[in-house]
């Protein structure tokens, strides 16, 4: 077989079991993939000597007829999961040096399942953030380019290096995180599925934590059937997480029948916006006519709350994050400020902060820590969360109405340049998470699917939303739609 | 609602971010744009409606309150920016 590197999860997985190819085989061609892309500078620490030692003890489990599907899979690991003894620093300068000396459950699963570890993927530092441009590693860059145009373009943020490296064929599958669209964004932008599960359906444990009622890990991968593959392996409980769920995990693969008929897809009139791009409208307007041709009866719904999902997001995301990087003090980890003669704690704060955190890390720490401050809190922060509960509302309504699923575009836009917003606003980078950040608030499983190209030949995403706890059913609508969409565009490889 | 340089700098004093003086204006200003943005939540009536407190309706799960760790002085110690016979390691907190 060649180009090993460019096989999915379960192609690989059923070579492996078939004994045409082994794990250290495909290992090899993704480590050597990885080194020829640092173009893209999405792996920003690789993990060869871990990866082929997995890659050997998954082969011999494989011998023995009873491996489960993720053994002997090369992926990657967003920076934001703790890996032990190896750096794990969320994209951020303040966590330069940082080791865990424990591994996150999600990637604990993975390895258990004999999945082989790459390295750790570039992302926005601590998750904040839609294009990678937060870094302190750098931008990640997309493989994809307009036509014959050199500008580099973002591979979507945050888990924008988890993005570049399952479009460029760097590893089979990649773990990402989401907490206002940063699974399904990325994903949409460089043509790839990405699916974030219910709240509570992956432990957060050993995830550094960006806002802890919205976040939740997922993967991303080359198909419908690879994400179901791996987002089992993935999902548990898990007593160290008090907010995972104690729910049986379903076997998501033999859920994809693709029979759809007779499931009610909702399409929601507030996320028809103003200045939406008229490919992005027929896109969704083509998704739903094939959700129709395949048996889905087609409705029309109201979300009417979904307008105030970004303004109450972006109070209840950093009011939690100023919460959770309050640990971030130079102390018992981490990277601490040079400090001048007669300095005290408070300047050790000050400064360590100062210089370890990037200019939106700030921002949100800094908005957060306004919005929660005597006298605010209940202009800003309790009414927030009385909005999220309107907003999760919406969806118990259209649900409890009977429909099964709800079709939306991923993304407002294709993929736009790296350096093009830099100085725009805040706020107009956030508007990137517009459809995406209600499914957050809601505590929904969400899914993007790659399902065309615009005119510059960029890849844009239809998401579908699903009710709590039924990714199996939402992975098969899912598996419908990537059926008929039929998107099998590659990048070019110019790295 | 609008931000000045002396709210902003108290802020950044509450999140114990260090920030220069000179960069007081720009950071207001930033402020502003974002909470313009979230105003728009006074258009919600809100009347009657309960703050989320957790998405999934669950209920915290409790347990014996014992030890079930202990004695990695070593690994919690490791990645200190300062950690000296067995502690943390901080500038003079008290004279």
């Amino acid at each position: 077989m060649s180009e090993l590197n460019k096989l999915g999860l379960a192609e690989a997985r059923d070579a492996l079991r078939a004994g045409d190819v082994t794990s250290v085989e495909l290992t090899e061609a993704c480590l050597k993939a990885i080194d020829d892309a640092d173009a893209l500078n999405a792996f920003v620490h690789k993990t060869p000597e871990i990866a082929l030692e997995r890659a050997k003890a998954a082969d011999d489990r494989i011998k023995t007829g009873d491996a489960p599907s993720m053994c002997g899979l090369p992926i990657g690991i967003k920076d934001l999961f703790c890996t032990k003894g190896v750096p794990s620093q969320a994209a951020s300068k303040i966590l330069d040096g940082f080791k865990p000396e424990y591994e996150s459950t999600v990637s604990q699963q993975l390895a258990d399942a004999g999945a082989v570890m790459l390295g750790k993927l570039n992302m926005d530092e601590f998750a904040m953030g839609s294009s990678n441009e937060t870094s302190v590693y750098g931008n990640a860059v997309s493989p994809w380019r307009r036509g014959n145009d050199d500008a580099q373009l973002t591979p979507g943020g945050s888990s924008g290096g988890s993005a570049s490296a399952v479009a460029a064929d760097l590893c089979l599958a990649a773990t990402g995180t989401d907490t206002g669209g940063s699974i399904r964004q990325p994903a949409a932008f460089v043509g790839i599925t990405g699916i974030k599960p219910t709240y509570g359906r992956c432990s957060r444990w050993g995830i550094v934590a960006f806002a802890s009622s919205l976040d939740q890990a997922g993967p991303m991968t080359k198909s419908v059937r690879d994400a179901a593959i791996m987002l089992e392996t993935m999902c548990g409980h898990d007593p160290k997480d008090s907010t995972s769920a104690e729910l049986a995990v379903p076997d998501f693969e033999a859920m994809l029948t693709g029979d759809i008929k007779g499931k009610k897809i909702g399409i929601p009139k507030e996320y028809r916006m103003d200045g939406m791009p008229a490919e992005i409208e027929k896109l969704w307007a083509d998704g739903a006519e094939m959700l129709k041709a395949a048996g889905a009866e087609i409705v029309d719904i109201s979300l009417p709350h979904t307008k105030y999902a970004l303004p109450a997001y972006y109070v209840i995301a950093p009011a939690e994050a100023s919460s959770n990087l309050a640990r971030y003090d130079g102390v018992r980890y981490g990277r601490r400020a040079q400090l001048a003669q007669g300095d005290g704690i408070t300047e050790m704060y000050e400064k360590t902060r100062a210089e370890g955190f990037g200019p939106e890390v700030q921002r949100r720490v800094m908005i957060g820590t306004y919005v929660l401050s005597a006298g605010f809190y209940d202009a800003y922060y309790n009414r927030a969360r009385r909005v999220r509960t309107l907003i999760k509302k919406d969806f118990e309504d259209v649900f409890a109405a009977g429909v099964d699923a709800i079709l939306t575009p991923a993304t407002p836009s294709a993929s736009f340049g790296l350096g093009e917003m830099t100085d725009a606003d805040p706020v107009q980078m956030y508007l990137n998470d517009v459809f995406t950040v209600t499914v957050n608030l809601a505590g929904l499983p969400g899914i993007s699917v790659p399902a065309g190209l615009d005119g510059q030949g960029l890849p844009l995403g239809l998401q579908l939303i699903g009710r709590p706890w039924e990714e199996g059913d939402l992975l098969n609508t899912a598996y419908a739609l990537e059926d008929a969409a039929g998107f099998v565009a590659k990048p070019g490889k110019w790295w | 609602m609008s931000i000045d340089q002396s709210t902003a700098a108290k802020v950044a004093k509450l999140a114990r971010i260090k920030v220069e003086d000179d960069a007081l204006p720009a950071l207001a200003s930033e402020f502003n744009t974002i909470l313009g943005f979230i105003e728009q939540l006074n258009e919600v009536d809100v009347d009657g409606v309960e703050p989320m407190v957790s998405v999934t309706p669950m209920r915290l799960k409790r347990r014996q309150d014992e030890v079930t760790d202990g004695n990695q002085q070593d690994k919690i110690l490791s990645n200190a920016p300062d950690a000296r016979e067995g502690f943390f390691a901080v500038p003079k907190v008290v004279e």
